[in-house]
C-alpha cells in the first residue's frame, strides 16, 4: 500500500506537549490499539496511535514530531496502516479497568471511546506529570470510577497510577487493559502477576518500528522473538513472563538500551 | 536430510538475510517455525542506524519495496545473539556480513567466529547502501578479491550473495567462484522506486530501494538458471519464493535450496508449508530424492 494523502482539517491543542490533527480519512477498520505509520514528508515515518477513526494526538519527543507540530489545517500526511494487533474488545457485560498514563492514554482514550459507544462500564486510573498535561478526560465518563493522579500533585491524587492500582480489588474485573511509560507497565506487571491478573491484563507496548509490517524483524523482542509490529504492539500479559519487556529495548541499529 | 557445502539441513527452506535476522530470538522463532536454515541480518563493522524510513512499503500484491540501509549493532555487539540462534535454534545459522574493503570483511568475518556460525553469507549485493553491498559486488575484480580474503580468513564454508543489478550476473558468479567461493546465492533485490504523487516525493526515506517479492521471482529464476549452467559450485536461489510450486520452479532452474524472504509477510508457517509441499511433490513424482529436481529444466533442450 503506497501511503494514504490525508489533509489535516482541524489541530486541536490539548496539552502544552500534546497536539491532535484530524484528518479528513476515516479508518474505521481501525481496532483501538492498532496503529498507523505516518510520513511526515521528507522528514521520516513512525508509528502512531489512532486517537479514533480519524485523528492521531502526537507528542513532541523528536525530529518527526516537532515537524508534525508545524503542520496546519490544510497540510497533508502520508497514512499507511491500521497495523498490527489492537486491543481485545470486551464483551458487553464485562466490567473493566483502564490504566493510562501520560500520551499513552492515546489508545486507551481509543478504547474507552469503543467501550462507551457499546455501553460497556469501565473504571480508569488516568495519570500525568501534572494537571496541564492530562489528556482526554472526559473520554473515561462512563458507569465506573475515574480515579486521576498526577506526578507533582497539581490535580487530584499527587502521586502514580500504581498508588490506586495498589487499592484496586483486582478481581472485580473481567479485563485490564493499560498504556504508559513502559516503567510505568512494568510496575503494574508486577502487582498484576503477584494478583495472577496476568491472563486477563493487555500491554500496548512502544518498540522502535522501520518496516511496520512485520518483516524486517527491527523489533523483534527476547525471549519469544515476537513483532511488536505485527504480533503487537497489544500483547496479553502473560506473552510478556520473561521477556524484555522493562528491562530494554533496541535501538535502530538493533543495539539494546536499558530503562 | 540435504548437504549444500558439507553443511546439513533438515530441508530446503533457509531464512533470508535481512528478514526477522537482527536478534537471536527472532532466529531462533523462525527455525522453529520449521525453516532448514536461517541468515542473519547483515551485520558490519559499526552500528548502523539505517536509512530514515518509510524502509519499507507493500506494492500491493506483486511484491514491497525497502531500502532499509544496512541497520546493524555491529559484529562485537551482535556475538551474543549470533552465539543465541546457535545455542537453541536447531538449525545451521549462516551470518550474513558486509564490509567497504575486504579488510573490512574480514574483520567482521573473524570478529563472528568465536559465535560459530556455520557459514558466512557475504553482502555484496544490497542495492543501496552508498560504498557498501552492490557498490561493492558489480565490480568481479572486488567479488573475487573479498572472497578470496574471507575465505583465506576463516576455515568454514562462504557463500557469495550476487546482485541483479548487473550487466551480467553469471560474470560475478565466475568472480566469486574464482575467489573460492563454496557457493552463490541469487539474487537479492532489484533496483526500484516509487513516488507519491499527491506530493512528488520519493515514498522511501532513501528515495530509491530494492524490489523484491512475486515481481521478481522470474528475475531470479533465469539469474539462477544462468548461474546453474556456468558454475561448478552450488546456487542457492533466492527471490520471489511463496509457495512449494515457487520453490520447486527455483530448484529446477538450477538451486540447490531456496532462501524465503518477502513471504514472511504472509505468516512464518512459510517454511514449514514450502518445505512439505517440496517432500510432497517429490514423493508423488517419484523422485527417489530432492536432489534429482535440481536444475532439471537443463535437460528439457
Amino acid at each position: 500500500m503506497y501511503p494514504i494523502n490525508v489533509t489535516i482539517t482541524k489541530v486541536i491543542k490539548e496539552t502544552p506537549s500534546t497536539r491532535t490533527f484530524v484528518f479528513d480519512r476515516h479508518f474505521d477498520e481501525a481496532i483501538a490499539g492498532q496503529f498507523v505509520m505516518v510520513w511526515i514528508r521528507g522528514v521520516d515515518e513512525i508509528p502512531m496511535g489512532l486517537t479514533n477513526k480519524n485523528s492521531i494526538t502526537v507528542q513532541k519527543v523528536g525530529d518527526a514530531t516537532e515537524k508534525i507540530f508545524e503542520l496546519e489545517e490544510g497540510d497533508t500526511l502520508g497514512i499507511r496502516g491500521p497495523f498490527g494487533k489492537g486491543f481485545t474488545l470486551p464483551g458487553k457485560d464485562e466490567r473493566i479497568l483502564l490504566i493510562a498514563g501520560g500520551v499513552g492514554t492515546v489508545p486507551i482514550a481509543h478504547l474507552a471511546e469503543y467501550a462507551s459507544s457499546a455501553g460497556i462500564c469501565m473504571s480508569t486510573i488516568l495519570g500525568a506529570r501534572n494537571a496541564d498535561e492530562l489528556l482526554f478526560v472526559d473520554h473515561f465518563t462512563s458507569c465506573g470510577e475515574l480515579h486521576i493522579t498526577t506526578d507533582d500533585g497539581s490535580a487530584h491524587r499527587c502521586g502514580f497510577v500504581t498508588d490506586i492500582l495498589a487499592e484496586t480489588d483486582i478481581k472485580a474485573y473481567d479485563r485490564i487493559y493499560t498504556c504508559g511509560p513502559e516503567m510505568m507497565m512494568k510496575a503494574i506487571f508486577g502487582m498484576l502477576e503477584k494478583e495472577d491478573a496476568l491472563e486477563k491484563t493487555e500491554f500496548s507496548l512502544h518498540r522502535y518500528f522501520k518496516c511496520g509490517i512485520g518483516v524486517c524483524g527491527a523489533c523483534c523482542m527476547d525471549k519469544q522473538g515476537l513483532r511488536v509490529c505485527k504480533d503487537g504492539p497489544v500483547f496479553n500479559g502473560s506473552q510478556l513472563i520473561d521477556s524484555e519487556f522493562g528491562n530494554y529495548m533496541r535501538g535502530p541499529s538493533g543495539n539494546k538500551k536499558q530503562f | 536430510m540435504i548437504d549444500i557445502t558439507g553443511i546439513e539441513f533438515k530441508n530446503p527452506t533457509i531464512l533470508a538475510a535481512g528478514i526477522m535476522g537482527t536478534t537471536g530470538a527472532s532466529l531462533v522463532r523462525v527455525a522453529k517455525e520449521g525453516a532448514g536454515a536461517v541468515v542473519t541480518k547483515s551485520i558490519g563493522p559499526e552500528p548502523k542506524e539505517g536509512h530514515k524510513n518509510p524502509s519499507m512499503i507493500d506494492l500491493g500484491g506483486y511484491g514491497f519495496l525497502n531500502a532499509m540501509g544496512l541497520p546493524n549493532p555491529s559484529y562485537p555487539d551482535f556475538r551474543d545473539e549470533l552465539a543465541i540462534a546457535k545455542k537453541d535454534a536447531g538449525t545451521p545459522v549462516i551470518a550474513s556480513i558486509f564490509g567497504g574493503t575486504e579488510e573490512e570483511f574480514v574483520a567482521v568475518a573473524q570478529g563472528l567466529l568465536e559465535s560459530e556460525p556455520d557459514a558466512f553469507e557475504l553482502n555484496v549485493s544490497c542495492p543501496h547502501a552508498l560504498g557498501y553491498g552492490a557498490s561493492v559486488g558489480s565490480n568481479p575484480d572486488a567479488v573475487e578479491t573479498i572472497t578470496k580474503a574471507v575465505k583465506d580468513a576463516v576455515d568454514i564454508p562462504v557463500w557469495v550473495k550476487l546482485t541483479p543489478n548487473v550487466t551480467d550476473i553469471v560474470s560475478i558468479g565466475e568472480a566469486a567462484q574464482r575467489g573460492g567461493a563454496d557457493a552463490v546465492v541469487a539474487i537479492n533485490t532489484v533496483k526500484g522506486m516509487a513516488i507519491d504523487i499527491n506530493s512528488g516525493y520519493p515514498i522511501l526515506g532513501n528515495r530509491f530501494g530494492g524490489l523484491s517479492g512475486h515481481a521478481v521471482k522470474p528475475v531470479a529464476i533465469k539469474c539462477v538458471y544462468d548461474l546453474y549452467t556456468a558454475l561448478d559450485i552450488p546456487v542457492i536461489g533466492v527471490g520471489g519464493v511463496y509457495t512449494w510450486e515457487d520453490a520447486i520452479e527455483m530448484m529446477m532452474a538450477g538451486a540447490s535450496a531456496i532462501q524465503i524472504g518477502s513471504a514472511v509477510y504472509e505468516g512464518l508457517e512459510v517454511f514449514s508449508s514450502v518445505a512439505t509441499g517440496i517432500e510432497n511433490f517429490v514423493s508423488e513424482k517419484g523422485y527417489s530424492d530432492v536432489t534429482e529436481i535440481i536444475g532439471i529444466a537443463h535437460e528439457r533442450i
